[in-house]
């Protein structure tokens, strides 16, 4: 049997649930297993039964966990869709199961159409005919929501800044296709260094809107943050003034397989997802009861750390180690207990973890480290670590433009192959290519923009190309 | 009634798609007339006297590797040659012709009169007889019928032509030629669906009065070019064109004349086409424009005549002298031909199948201008195609219809039906979405073997095709069979044959995408097939451009999956549920011949078109149901 594209995309509803479940299918779904999915086992995916569930982890591109989950694969036909089918069951509404499922976008696949797992079970006669009807209604009945989605859920200035870039995209096609379709007219030569500096542009143009989709996440799902300092230096009496500041409480997920309680805070309009909080009210001293592991481990799950550092102490080598632990993470420290005599100072901190960090220096020493003064008895400094944590989570992007962030993992896809495009582009022009090819690989860039906001290729390049040059005979 | 005699196929029209399609038809075996208004006016050339260029050279390959006849008189009968865009990668390469005008009509004309199951005739054909919805016959103005099987329009530009120069306005074809003043009436009787379109032509000019001295001379290349994979032209004699250009003086002229322009004055109506302005028009949309350039062309070797291109007109004689006499080189010029507009008649080329068949009425074709195209090549293409189809519907063979990815002929019937055209149309290679795949170098190789299944592919050209094939694929086999390891002895042998050094094993094959390494090359130091010229280059092309080939490959088999589910003919969109109204007005209307025809419709959404699948699969799954 024919199998089709590789697609994928949730298929439990959303929201909380306990469990959600990634479905890929077609061409390729088997090797995308093979690539992203770990059996506990030590055995390769491929080499259990058909259908079997096997319990094991999902790792990214680098190599990093990103959750625990059940994968089965279902080869061609004995599946839904009669195509080699792979279904990972991971923990529902949560943020693994939206990186899992980018992770897919990136390993190959094509976000699915509506609908589209039903008519590939229908076309590959897994359905009957009376099912037929349904089948259609399923397809077509979102189309007048979507193509809402489409235009109403991309804001005026979002799907307008794509439009500039893809204007300025056909410029360069229609210059290059004017020059190859009309070798004879007098048209200025298309200065190849000019598109490959205009490539290099839209490339950081994009960059720039990916880093949103970063914004867009965090404010979307919340930025890990765990608490880590020696015993005693405050962590729980922080960690409780940043609940009593909290304004609201978002969720409470006990996870399924792992006992670990995480509460959301809101702070300074960024959700904040403490990593145990449970863990750190019963002992307050992770490094010492628990063990550095586990504290390596909160440290590797954690967007952000909260690192305590006791001001009415002297530091010892308990904050070395720690300092040692959270080497090139993203850090605030906090000089707690600012309302007692101090013993360190704020340059002690620094220079401490400087140290740590210029130890070695293949760390990204850009991560940038500062630290605050606060204390956790009166409250002094929240203001302070509020500033610091918008700055880490609006990295630049103005605050104001929430509106215009790309909040969507398809969105995010589509603009991070686009920028592919413009790189290709620029490698083609290096590698001396000529126009011919140069206009192939920036037609693919102002594609993937124009899936972004609906547009599909019409008579725009001809358009163009009339309409900025005189030609003809 | 009076029946002067019977058909299978009447072709009307003997232009560029007249004389393609009757002698496709004939040549594939149905007794065929040709009716011309004149019989000296056979393949007229009545603009620009070239043949080629970008996407349109293309398709002189293409009609030439299935058996047309265009290439092969062009290459007999032009008077220079050039390769275009050679600078700008393999797909683009397009070969441009300066034409013999005279030449090229006799020899064609020659070809069609002695051509067996054709007859070539002069008639006006002012009615298309049509019993039940299908084609019967024709009839003359001097009352003849003459009964058939099948027509094929290829009126050009004479339905309905009208001649417009400043405020004067006569009926006529071009180039003083008779119009079909009668025919219009008829078609839309029929129901079909006429729009007006216009277009244009620049002043001659006599070549004793021109001042070459003052233009830059424009030569041909060297080397000797040919069209048809059947020429083995080697040497030709090359005449060359002359590059000039129009001035503030020229401009000032113009815009202060403006208003006695037609399409200023509001006697124009009919839409021209955006790649072909007048002059008037480039001096109104560019303002900004110093200087226009104009190329000064012959029309054949036997006349004065000089075309000025780039100078194209329908301002009064005296602004027409005014500002020639502006220009460099053509001060003293003396017009031989005025510049003129001309508006024409052409169907809504929608109302078509992809075989060029009219979906509301059996055996009636058409092709050229007539729908709605401009250009020899374009309705040269659609001859050939036109001629092709309705010979297989009389032989009930399957008919030919090309893909996107096939051929630029497909891109262009493709656009045509499918999207149709509110201006004339003109081939872009910016209109393919394959054109790496879709190189003239490769036209035989795509086409001919489908050129010889419908029986236009001659014995000769059979031969010459499989043994160029042969060649190239036994080359890519000796080159991919052939793995250099980086020993001492084969370092040695690629410096001493000034081949670049390799680190790691690889294949000659990939050898061959390095820089300064070329097959000829390779054969100095390995033992390699011999291969001409021709063969040389698409091993060359097919090893450097193989990533990108690939690609595009990949893209082309994608789309085949949609390309494939044919949609039957009697479909009734009425009853499929769940389309969008848009979408099921447009579906109703153009009728597509499968999914992927229907997705390029616009209006037709990516939902609508898997509702359209879902519902085939249903129909299907009934249908063998009640088996």
């Amino acid at each position: 049997m024919q199998q089709g594209e590789l697609i994928s995309a949730i298929a439990t509803a959303p929201g909380e649930s306990g469990i959600g479940i990634i479905r890929i299918s077609g061409k390729g779904a088997v090797d995308l297993a093979k690539r992203c999915f770990v059996p506990f086992s030590g055995k390769n995916i491929s080499e259990y039964a058909p259908r079997q569930a096997v319990y094991g982890k999902v790792t990214g591109i680098d190599g990093q966990l990103i959750d625990e989950a059940i994968c089965i694969i279902m080869p061609a036909p004995h599946s839904y869709t009669c195509e080699d089918v792979v279904e990972i069951q991971s923990h529902g509404g949560s943020v693994a199961l939206r990186e899992i499922l980018e992770l897919t976008y990136k390993l190959g696949a094509r976000a699915a159409e509506r609908g589209e797992f039903t008519k590939r079970a229908f076309l590959n006669g897994r359905l009957d005919l009376t099912q037929a009807q349904a089948v259609m209604d399923v397809i077509q009945a979102p189309t007048k929501a979507s193509l809402k989605l489409a235009t109403g859920h991309l804001s005026g200035h979002f799907s307008g800044k794509i439009r500039e870039m893809r204007n300025d995209i056909l410029a360069l096609i229609a210059h290059l296709e004017a020059s190859i379709d009309f070798p004879e007219d007098d048209i200025e030569d298309v200065a190849i260094s000019e598109t490959k500096a205009k490539a290099a542009e839209l490339q950081g143009k994009i960059q720039k809107m990916l880093k949103s989709a970063h914004t867009g996440k965090i404010l979307r799902e919340g930025l890990k943050t765990a608490i880590i300092g020696k015993p005693n230096a405050g962590k729980s009496s922080i960690m409780n003034l940043l609940l009593r500041e909290q304004r609201a409480i978002v969720t409470d997920v006990a996870g399924t397989t792992r006992d670990s309680i995480e509460e959301t805070v809101n702070i300074g309009g960024v959700p904040l997802v403490l990593i145990d909080t449970a863990g750190i009210r019963e002992t307050d001293d992770v490094v010492e009861k628990i063990g550095v592991e586990r504290a390596k481990e909160y440290i590797d799950k954690a967007s952000l750390i909260l690192a305590v550092f006791d001001s009415s102490r002297r530091l010892d080598h308990e904050d070395e180690e720690i300092a040692e632990l959270i080497r090139g993470n993203q850090v605030i420290a906090l000089l707690n207990k600012s309302d007692l005599q101090a013993e360190t100072s704020c340059d002690d901190v620094n220079a401490l973890l400087a140290s740590q960090n210029a130890s070695d220096e293949s760390i990204d020493n850009n991560l940038g480290i500062s630290t605050i003064q606060v204390s956790a008895a009166n409250g002094e400094g929240l203001e302070a670590l509020e500033k610091a944590i918008q700055d880490i989570a609006y990295e630049g992007n103005n605050q104001e433009e929430t509106a215009d962030f790309v909040n969507d993992s398809r969105q995010a896809e589509l603009l991070r192959q686009a920028e592919e495009f413009l790189q290709t582009a620029t490698d083609t022009i290096e590698s001396g290519m000529s126009e011919d090819f140069i206009v192939i690989d920036l037609r693919s860039a102002w594609e993937k923009l124009g899936e972004i906001t609906g547009e599909t290729v019409g008579e725009d390049i001809i358009d163009q190309i009339f309409k900025n040059f005189c030609l003809g005979k | 009634m009076y029946i002067a005699g019977e058909y299978d196929i009447i072709v009307i029209g003997a232009g560029h798609a007249g004389v393609e399609a009757a002698l496709a038809a004939a040549r594939m075996g149905c007794n065929t007339l040709l009716s011309t208004l004149s019989m000296d006016n056979i393949a007229m050339m009545p603009c620009n006297p070239s043949v080629g260029g970008p996407a349109k050279g293309h398709l002189v390959r293409e009609l030439d590797a299935l058996g047309g006849q265009m290439g092969i008189n062009a290459d007999k009968t032009c008077i220079q040659f050039r390769m275009l865009n050679t600078g700008k990668g393999p797909a683009v390469h397009a070969l441009r012709a300066q034409a013999d005008k005279k030449h090229y009509q006799f020899s064609m004309k020659e070809t069609c009169e002695n051509t067996e199951n054709l007859d070539v005739k002069q008639l006006l054909i002012e009615d298309v007889l049509v019993e039940n919805g299908k084609v019967k016959g024709v009839v003359t103005e001097d009352e003849e019928t003459y009964l058939c099987k099948a027509v094929i329009l290829a009126s050009g530009t004479y339905l309905s032509g009208r001649i417009i120069i400043g405020e004067k306005t006569y009926d006529g074809g071009p180039n003083g030629q008779r119009a079909a003043q009668k025919l219009s009436d008829s078609l839309k009787k029929l129901g079909v669906r006429l729009m007006r379109f216009k277009t244009g032509t620049p002043a001659r000019v006599d070549s004793r009065t021109l001042d070459y001295d003052k233009m830059q001379i424009q030569p041909g290349d060297d080397e000797a070019r040919n069209f048809s994979f059947m020429s083995d032209i080697k040497t030709r004699e090359q005449t060359p064109c002359y590059l000039t250009y129009t001035n503030e003086e020229t401009h000032k002229i113009i815009r202060d004349n403006i208003h006695r322009a037609p399409m200023a004055n509001g006697i124009i109506k009919g839409i021209g086409p955006r790649y072909c302005p007048s002059i008037e028009t480039k001096i109104v949309r560019f303002p900004d424009k110093e200087r226009h350039q104009l190329f000064i062309e012959p029309e054949g070797l036997h006349t004065n005549e000089m075309y000025v291109q780039g100078m194209s007109t329908s301002l009064p004689m005296d602004v027409q002298v005014a500002f020639l006499h502006t220009i460099p080189g053509l001060e003293n010029a003396k017009v031989m031909r005025a510049g003129y507009a001309i508006e024409y008649d052409c169907l809504d080329p929608m109302q078509l199948k992809p075989t060029l068949e009219l979906k509301a009425i059996d055996g009636f074709f058409s092709a050229g201008q007539s729908n709605g195209t401009s250009g020899y090549e374009e309705a040269a293409a659609q001859g050939i195609m036109a001629g092709i189809n309705a010979a297989c519907k009389l032989q009930g063979k399957e008919p030919v219809i090309l893909k996107r990815s096939e051929a630029y002929i497909g891109v262009l019937i493709d656009d045509l039906v499918t999207k149709g055209t509110n201006e004339p149309y003109r081939v872009m290679t910016s209109r393919a979405e394959y054109r790496l795949i879709l190189r003239q170098d490769n036209a035989d190789q795509r086409l001919t073997p489908i050129g010889r299944r419908v029986g236009l592919v001659s014995d000769e050209r059979w031969a010459r095709f499989t043994k160029k094939k042969e060649n190239i694929d036994k080359a890519i086999e000796a080159l991919k069979g052939t793995i250099l390891n980086p020993n001492v002895e084969t370092l040695k042998l690629l410096a001493d044959h000034d081949l670049c050094e390799i680190k790691t094993s690889i294949s000659l094959f990939d050898l061959l995408k390095r820089e300064n390494v070329d097959y000829e090359k390779l054969s100095t130091a390995f033992e390699l097939p011999e291969l001409n010229a021709e063969e040389r280059e698409q091993v060359e092309i097919t090893s450097n451009y193989e990533g990108y080939i690939r690609r595009q490959l990949d893209q082309v088999a994608h789309m085949e999956k949609l390309e494939s589910k044919r949609i039957p003919e009697d479909i009734d969109y009425m009853d499929v549920p769940n389309l969008r109204d848009e979408a099921r007005e447009k579906l109703a209307d153009i009728r597509p011949v499968s999914l992927g025809q229907a997705g390029r419709i616009s209006g037709v959404s990516p939902a609508d078109v898997s509702v359209l699948m879902v519902y085939l699969e249903a129909k299907k799954r009934e249908k063998e149901a009640a088996e």
